[in-house]
C-alpha cells in the first residue's frame, strides 16, 4: 500500500489525532513507570509529614519564591556531598507537593541547610542578609518578622495534603491550629499531643519574638528541620536494590 | 468572495439563543465569583474574585451589545489579530523591563528595597511568564488566526469566540501578574499561576483549540499549510502538559492557594516533562509556525524542501517530550530516566538542524534580500540563534557536562540565546510583517528604526550571553575546585562575588535588547498611525521602481 503524507494533510481531525498520539509516547515511557516500580522512592527511617508550623513556614518559602535562586538537591558527586552532607534521597521529597529541588543555584543549596546555623543568625540573615554574609545578592526580607502568621485555615491546608496522600491523620488535622502554637513553646500544655502525633520535633520560639507567632517563625522552623530526618548513620544504599 | 466568506449574518435567531446562553453563563459566573470574594480567605482571592465578577459583567454587556450591532467586519476576521499584534507589543516591552530591573537586582541587591511585592522571587516569575506567556502567547495566538485564515482561505471558526480567546488570555495575563506580586504562586516554574488562573487558561485554550480547529475544518484549500501543523501541536500539547502539571488540590474554593497532587520525584519529572516541553511546544513549535509562513511570504520563495517539512515536524514533536529529564541530571531521579532524556536530547539536534536548514534554504535565489529588507535579515538571524541554541541545549544536556553546567548562570546564558536570539527575534520579525500587513500600509513607518532594533537587539543579546557562558563555568568550576591539600577551595559566596562584574554586563545586554523593543514599539505606532519617515524613503516612484 502506497502511504502518502497528503492523506494526513487533507484531514485536520487525523492531523490532530496523530499528533497528540506522538506526543504521548514520551511522556508514557519515562513517567508511568516512577509510580510503579518499587526502587524508585527508597525505604528510609525517620520521615513524617511536615508539622502545621514547618508546613506554613514551607508556603512562604514557596510564596517569597526561595526556589528561584535555591535547591534543595545534593548531587552524589563529590564536591556536592563533602560541601553540603548526603547526597539527596528521592524518599526525603515524598511528601513535597510541590517538589522544591529547584533548578539553579544564585545561592547555596538548602536540602540539608537544618541546624547549620542558629535560629539567631537566620532572623538576621532574614531580615539584612549582607549583615551576616557582605558579599551575597539575596534580597531583605525583614517584613516576616513584623508580618503575623495567618493560622485560621491551617486544618484546611493539612486536609488538602491529606487528600493527595501525605499521612496526615484526622486528629492530626483536628489539632493543626493547636499544634503550631506548641512547636514554638517548648514548656507548652499541648508539647505531649505534638509528640505523639509527629515524634521529637525542633520546639522553641524561632523568631526571638516569644510575644507573637510571625511568619519568620514559620520558614525558620521549615529551614532548620530540612533534610534532618532521614538517619544517615542507619540507612543503607543496597538495600533499595529491590 | 469576500462578502461569501461570512455566510452566517449576526441577529440570526439562533445565533441570539447561543448569545443569550453564553451571557447567562458570564451572569452566573458573575455572581459565583462575587460570592468568592465576600467569603475569600485571603487578601489575593478577594482581589481577584471580583475581578472576576467585573470582567463577567463586562463580558455580558459586551456580548449584548455584540448581539444588537449585528455582523459588521466581513472577510477575514482580522481586528482580533491587530488587537493580539498589539499586545504582543506592549507586553513585551513589559516583559524586558522586568527582566532588566531583576538583572540589576542580581548586581545591586539593595534594588529590592526590602518590600515583599517587588522582590527577586516575585518579579522573576512576572518576567519569566511576561515573556514567555504575554509577549509570545499573545504574538503565536494572533499570527496563528492570521495564517490559518489565509492559508484555509477561511474566516476564522466562531465567530466571536475569538474575542473570548483575546480578553480571556489578557485576563489570564493580569491575574497571574498580579498573583505573583502579591505571593500567590503553586512553586513550579513556569506554571506558577495558581488553580483557579489555571482553570481559567484551559477554558481560554480549549476556546482556542475550537476556533483554530474550526478554521482547518471549514477550509477551502485542500492542503493544511505546514505552519498550521506546528501550530496544531503546539496547541493540543500545551492543553495535553497544562492539564497534567497543574492538578492542584485546592484547600477551598475561598482560598488562593492549592496543593500540587503530585509530590516529590514523580512531581520532579512531571514538572520537567512541563518544563521542557513549554520550550518545546510553547516557544519551538509554535514559532516554526511563524518560520514556515513568514519566511517564505517575506522572501517570496517556496519552503525550501516539502519532504523536509514532514520529517521535521513528525521528527521534532516526538523526540522534543522526551527530553525533560535532562533538566534532573544527577538528582534523586532514577539512572534509567535521566539516561533517556539525555539520549532524546541528543537526538534531537537532528530534527532542530533539519528545520533550520529548511527556514535559511528558504532564502534560496533571495539572498540579497538580507542586505535590502532588514526584517528578513531579523527572521534569518532569529533562524540561526535557533541552530545556535539548539546545538548548545544537546551538548548542555549531556551528563558529564551537565554536571558542571546545571544549576549554574551558563543555562540562563543558554535560556536566553535561545529566547532572545530565536523566540525574540523571530516575535519582532513577525510583527514588522504584520503590522503594515494587517494596518494595509505599503511598508514600515521606517526602515532605518528596525535596523537600529536589530542591532540593540543583536549586540544586546552577545553581551548577554557572552557574559552568561564565563559566570556559569566558573560557577561551575569553583564548585568543585579542590585545593592543594584536598579541601574544597572556595565558599560558596566567592562564586556571588565573582559572578557580581558579569551580572553588570549581562544587564547591560538585557538593557540594550529592551531600548530595541521600545524602538519597535514607536515604529509600530507610527505605522499603525499611517506615517512614513520623512526623506527615509525617497519619492515613491523611485522606490517602486527598485522593487
Amino acid at each position: 500500500m502506497a502511504f502518502s503524507h497528503a492523506t494526513i494533510e487533507k484531514n485536520s481531525i487525523l492531523l490532530l489525532v496523530l499528533a497528540l498520539l506522538t506526543v504521548s509516547i514520551g511522556g508514557l515511557v519515562e513517567i508511568v513507570p516512577l509510580f510503579f516500580i518499587k526502587s524508585t522512592i527508597e525505604e528510609v527511617e525517620g520521615m513524617r509529614p511536615y508539622t502545621p508550623l514547618e508546613l506554613s513556614g514551607r508556603d512562604i518559602y514557596i510564596r517569597e519564591g526561595c526556589y528561584n535562586c535555591h535547591s534543595q538537591m545534593i548531587r552524589p558527586l563529590r564536591s556536592e556531598v563533602e560541601r553540603y552532607g548526603h547526597y539527596s534521597l528521592a524518599a526525603e521529597s515524598m511528601y513535597d507537593h510541590p517538589f522544591q529541588w529547584g533548578s539553579k543555584r544564585t545561592g547555596p543549596d538548602l536540602a540539608r541547610v537544618g541546624g547549620k546555623y542558629s535560629d539567631e543568625w537566620h532572623v538576621v540573615h532574614m531580615t539584612k542578609p549582607s549583615s551576616v554574609v557582605p558579599e551575597t545578592v539575596m534580597p531583605g526580607y525583614p517584613f516576616l518578622a513584623k508580618t503575623p502568621l495567618d493560622t485560621k485555615h491551617i486544618g484546611e491546608l493539612l486536609w488538602a495534603h491529606s487528600v493527595v496522600g501525605v499521612p496526615y491523620s484526622q486528629e492530626m488535622i483536628d489539632n493543626a491550629a493547636i499544634d503550631l502554637k506548641a512547636q514554638l513553646d517548648p514548656f507548652s500544655d499541648d508539647y505531649d499531643g505534638l509528640v505523639a502525633r509527629y515524634g521529637e520535633v525542633i520546639m522553641r520560639d524561632f523568631d526571638g519574638n516569644p510575644d507573637e507567632v510571625t511568619e519568620l517563625d514559620a520558614l525558620i522552623a521549615y529551614l532548620q528541620m530540612l533534610g534532618t530526618l532521614v538517619d544517615f548513620s542507619v540507612y543503607d544504599a543496597k538495600a533499595n536494590n529491590r | 468572495m469576500m462578502q461569501k466568506l461570512d455566510q452566517v449574518p449576526m441577529g440570526k435567531p439562533s445565533r441570539n439563543v447561543l448569545a443569550m446562553f453564553v451571557g447567562l453563563l458570564f451572569l452566573l459566573g458573575a455572581i459565583g465569583s462575587l460570592h468568592v470574594a465576600a467569603n475569600a480567605y485571603d487578601t489575593i482571592m478577594g482581589f481577584h474574585a471580583s475581578l472576576f465578577t467585573g470582567f463577567f459583567l463586562l463580558a455580558v454587556i459586551w456580548i449584548a451589545k455584540a448581539a444588537q450591532d449585528g455582523a459588521t467586519e466581513r472577510g477575514y476576521m482580522d481586528k482580533v489579530i491587530k488587537y493580539g499584534t498589539v499586545a504582543s507589543v506592549f507586553w513585551g516591552v513589559v516583559g524586558f523591563i522586568v527582566g532588566l530591573v531583576i538583572a540589576l537586582q542580581l548586581a545591586f541587591p539593595m534594588l529590592n528595597f526590602d518590600t515583599s511585592f517587588i522582590n527577586f522571587g516575585r518579579l522573576r516569575p512576572l518576567h519569566t511568564s511576561a515573556v514567555i506567556f504575554a509577549f509570545g502567547g499573545n504574538i503565536l495566538i494572533a499570527s496563528s488566526l492570521y495564517v490559518v485564515q489565509r492559508t484555509c482561505n477561511a474566516r476564522l471558526f466562531g465567530g466571536n469566540l475569538a474575542w473570548l480567546v483575546f480578553w480571556g488570555y489578557q485576563f489570564f495575563i493580569v491575574l497571574a501578574a498580579t498573583a505573583y506580586l502579591m505571593g500567590g504562586t503553586q512553586g513550579k516554574e513556569y506554571a506558577e499561576p495558581e488553580w483557579y488562573i489555571d482553570i481559567w487558561l484551559t477554558i481560554v485554550w480549549v476556546a482556542y483549540l475550537v476556533v483554530f480547529l474550526g478554521t482547518l475544518i471549514k477550509r477551502k484549500e485542500p492542503h493544511i499549510y505546514v505552519a498550521n501543523w506546528f501550530y496544531l501541536a503546539f496547541i493540543v500539547t500545551i492543553a495535553m502538559l497544562h492539564l497534567i502539571n497543574n492538578l492542584a488540590v485546592p484547600v477551598s474554593i475561598y482560598s488562593s492557594h492549592s496543593v500540587m497532587y503530585f509530590s516529590g520525584v514523580q512531581d520532579a519529572l512531571i514538572q520537567w516533562w512541563y518544563g521542557h516541553n513549554a520550550v518545546g511546544f510553547f516557544l519551538t513549535a509554535g514559532f516554526l509556525g511563524i518560520m514556515y509562513y513568514f519566511v517564505p511570504k517575506r522572501v517570496e520563495r517556496p519552503v525550501y524542501s516539502y519532504r523536509l517539512s514532514i520529517v521535521h515536524f513528525w521528527s521534532l514533536i516526538f523526540l522534543y517530550i522526551w527530553a525533560g529529564p535532562h533538566h534532573l541530571h544527577y538528582t534523586a531521579l532514577p539512572d534509567w530516566a535521566q539516561t533517556l532524556g539525555m539520549a532524546f536530547s541528543v537526538m534531537l539536534w537532528m530534527p532542530s538542524w533539519g528545520g533550520m536548514i529548511n527556514g535559511l534554504m528558504t532564502l534560496s535565489g533571495a539572498w540579497d534580500k538580507l542586505r535590502t529588507d532588514p526584517v528578513v535579515r531579523m527572521l534569518v538571524v532569529s533562524i540561526a540563534f535557533y541552530g545556535m541554541s539548539t546545538f548548545e541545549g544537546p551538548v548542555m544536556s549531556i551528563k558529564a557536562v551537565n554536571s558542571l553546567s546545571h544549576y549554574t548562570d551558563w543555562t540562563i546564558g543558554h535560556v536566553h540565546s535561545g529566547a532572545l536570539g530565536w523566540v525574540g527575534m523571530v516575535s519582532f520579525g513577525a510583527i514588522y510583517c504584520l503590522v503594515p500587513w494587517l494596518w494595509g500600509r505599503k511598508r514600515l513607518y521606517s526602515d532605518k528604526l528596525v535596523e537600529w532594533h536589530f542591532w540593540l537587539a543583536t549586540i544586546g543579546i552577545v553581551f548577554y550571553i557572552a557574559a552568561m557562558w564565563p559566570a556559569g563555568i566558573y560557577q561551575g568550576l569553583m564548585w568543585r575546585a579542590y585545593d592543594a591539600l584536598g579541601f574544597l577551595e572556595y565558599s560558596f559566596v566567592e562564586s556571588v562575588a565573582m559572578a557580581h562584574p558579569y551580572f553588570m554586563i549581562r544587564a547591560l545586554g538585557g538593557g540594550l535588547f529592551m531600548l530595541g523593543s521600545l524602538v519597535m514599539a514607536y515604529n509600530v505606532y507610527r505605522t499603525i498611525r499611517g506615517d512614513e519617515r520623512i526623506g527615509e524613503y525617497g519619492d515613491d516612484a523611485q522606490t517602486v521602481a527598485a522593487e
